[in-house]
């Protein structure tokens, strides 16, 4: 099957990412040749043993965390369960669980069915946000009690890219005695970490997320943490996390993270540059049109941008005419019929909530792209706004 | 991403008759901002009741957009009363059909189309009416159970497929529950029973006693050479006169107690008392 890869404009990485080539090249062997199971005692399984574990120290590397530290799951979303619900059994006493209202649902569904999931009464807090998508510190402070088991506070927003003070958070959950976890698929791969010297007990990552292959994640878990597996089994993951390894994605994961050490620079210089041209000119090019979200904390290849009484659906279908990729957090896109949580906790107006676009670049994007890019947005919304009942309204 | 017919496709990528027709004879709005689609249509309609010209603004998704589109095609030559039967699953079938869970933006395109319509003649809609069920996108118990029983629901899900009910925070889920199965017994009990116990302004309880009369009344009383016309309604007090044959009937009093209020109350409201005006 051929999807045209190479001819469409791919500003969806917050989605997923392309697998990065180097990264295809490192798995191949093991998809053919390389195929023992690495618990085998024979050298030809034993030596894919080895892999992994080279693999396990790039991970590590590149968050600053020992190898030991580094536990392989399936995904994002079975790293979070696995950290929360860890933690829940650790104090089966304190039921109270302190996160955000604009996580990923990975943790917000979880939270949301804790009750159900575990047998037991929990509270949830989940901290408000500020209409620039950043946290109060002062109310995280109040929000934590002698019942709080655990925090888990995303590292950067999926949908505007704002980046929360994790650091700073985990210390004073440490201070209290309360556990810390953060969904990191976002930030890891994007903006230097290092666990080092930080008071975070459990970390996610998920390979898609840095061109690796989708069905691979890590839980980072601190040393001296405690923890309860997810999944029972085997003795894999030193029995923190039962199943065969999925052995060529996990050698992909560690390569597409040496990659990743390599190209932070670029990151966040190029990248960077590209974002902050494509958001400039589409503010400047198009009227009524905002930026949701912290204008400097945030990712550096993420731009969200609502056009207001637009909206987002159609939108990103006719640049998918021109075989532009995004997202939007508009309803009609997302199968359930309201906006974006993220959005309506941030406080964005419906006028610009429907019509918010994210555009989420890579390394592989061109000044090129971005040009193109520029050069349509604003006949598409000027287009469908001249169909939209509200915008003659608003322009009397 | 959805699995959108090639006609969808082309209606969004093509709209037809975009924009507002100049003087219009009928506008209809239907949904908001808030709801992520809206629907502005104006019509045009001739002497001879015929829809002439048809053009249409919205805000929203791809199939909002295209079954805004379709729906201005399907009208335009139409007369009124053939317009005034278009259903929902019409103008979906137009379109080749819609993914089930954008089924709603072809209810808005109906909607508008009775909203245009009732506003050409002058008359206010009894669907803005009733218990307001779904608060998040503002649907009464009306509406969902008009969509029951037009499109054959029959799952919670479905209903917000069609209307947005409990799209939302999902809070009225028990009582879309309850509103399906009432809807779905009544349909083999007791048809009528729901629209019966519906809060009517005047102009509406007007409007829906001048049906019944029409439909119900008129033919049965017509059949003894006789008729009926509406003097008025004050409350619950309906004042008619009996014309015909009927003027002069002994039985008259009979025919206006046993038979005439006994229909209206059965079929508009319990409350309603019919008197003969001299």
């Amino acid at each position: 099957m051929n999807c045209g890869s190479d001819k469409v404009i791919y500003m969806d990485n917050n989605a997923t990412t392309r697998v990065a080539p180097e990264v295809v090249d490192a798995m191949m062997p093991f998809l053919t040749d390389c195929y023992g199971n690495p618990s085998s005692m024979h050298t030809f399984g034993g030596q894919v043993g080895r892999a992994i574990n080279e693999a396990r120290a790039a991970i590590a590397e590149l968050i600053g965390a020992d190898p030991e530290e580094i536990v392989f799951t399936s995904c994002g979303t079975e790293s979070d369960s696995t950290a929360i619900l860890s933690a829940l059994q650790t104090y089966p006493e304190k039921r109270h669980v302190v996160t955000t209202r604009v996580e990923h649902p990975a943790v917000k569904n979880l939270c949301e069915n804790l009750d159900g999931l575990t047998g037991h009464k929990h509270r949830i807090t989940r901290l408000p946000v500020e209409a620039d998508g950043t946290l109060s510190m002062d109310q995280y402070r109040e929000s934590l009690g002698e019942d709080t088991a655990i925090v888990s506070v995303m590292w950067a927003n999926n949908e505007t890219g704002v980046i929360f003070p994790v650091e700073e958070m985990a210390a004073i959950a440490r201070e209290r005695g309360i556990l810390f976890h953060t969904d990191a698929v976002q930030a890891v791969g994007k903006i230097p970490i290092n666990l080092k010297d930080s008071c975070i007990d459990f970390l996610s990552i998920s390979g898609h997320k840095l061109h690796a292959p989708k069905g691979i994640g890590v839980l980072y878990i601190r040393k001296g943490t405690p923890f309860i597996p997810f999944l029972n089994g085997g003795h894999q993951e030193h029995g923190r996390r039962g199943g065969t390894e999925n052995v060529a994605s996990i050698v992909g994961l560690g390569e597409a993270c040496r990659l990743a050490a390599a190209k932070m620079t670029e990151e966040n210089t190029r990248v960077r540059a590209l974002r902050d041209k494509l958001e400039t000119g589409l503010l400047t090019k198009i009227p009524r049109a905002l930026l949701n979200g912290h204008k400097t904390e945030r990712l550096p290849n993420t731009a969200n941008i609502s056009f207001e009484y637009v909206e987002g659906e159609a939108i990103l279908l006719h640049m998918n005419r021109y075989q532009i990729c995004a997202s939007s957090g508009s309803a009609c896109t997302s199968g359930s019929l309201e906006p974006s949580h993220v959005l309506r906790a941030m406080g964005v107006p419906f006028t610009a909530a429907h019509g918010s676009i994210r555009f989420s670049l890579s390394i592989y994007n061109s000044e090129a792209e971005v040009d193109f890019v520029l050069d349509k947005m604003p006949a598409i919304i000027e287009n469908l706004r001249a169909m939209s009942p509200f915008w003659s309204e608003a322009n009397k | 991403m959805w699995d959108y017919t090639d006609k969808v496709k082309e209606h969004f990528i093509n709209p037809r008759n975009v924009g507002e027709v100049e003087k219009p004879s009928g506008v209809g709005e239907v949904g908001s901002l808030a709801c992520g689609d809206a629907l502005k249509l104006s019509i045009k309609v001739n002497e001879e009741g015929i829809i002439t010209d048809a053009r249409f603004k919205t805000f929203g998704c791809a199939s909002a957009i295209a079954s805004s589109s379709a729906l201005t095609e399907m009208i335009k030559g139409m007369k009124l009363e053939d317009a005034e039967k278009i259903t929902n699953e019409d103008i979906a079938n137009f379109l080749g059909g819609l993914p089930k869970e954008k089924m709603h933006c072809s209810v808005m395109g109906r909607e508008a189309l009775e909203a245009a319509i009732a506003n050409y003649r002058g008359v206010f809609l009894p669907m803005a009416e009733g218990e307001v069920v779904c608060e998040c996108f503002g649907v009464t118990d009306l509406e969902i159970i008009r969509a029951i029983r037009e499109s054959d629901l029959r799952s919670v899900e479905e209903i917000t497929n069609f209307t947005k009910a409990g799209g939302g925070c999902g809070k009225c889920h028990d009582r879309l529950r309850e509103i399906l199965q009432q809807t779905v017994a009544g349909l083999e009990v007791e048809p009528k029973k729901v629209q019966k116990e519906q809060r009517m302004t005047t102009l509406q309880k007007i409007k829906k006693i001048e049906e019944v009369l029409e439909r119900e009344i008129k033919p049965t009383l017509k059949k003894d050479g006789g008729d009926i016309e509406l003097i008025d309604v004050d409350g619950d007090f309906v004042t008619v006169s009996l014309r015909g044959a009927c003027a002069g009937c002994q039985s008259s009093r009979t025919t206006l107690k046993v038979y005439v209020e006994k229909k209206l109350r059965e079929l508009v409201s319990d409350a309603l008392i019919v008197e003969e005006g001299k």
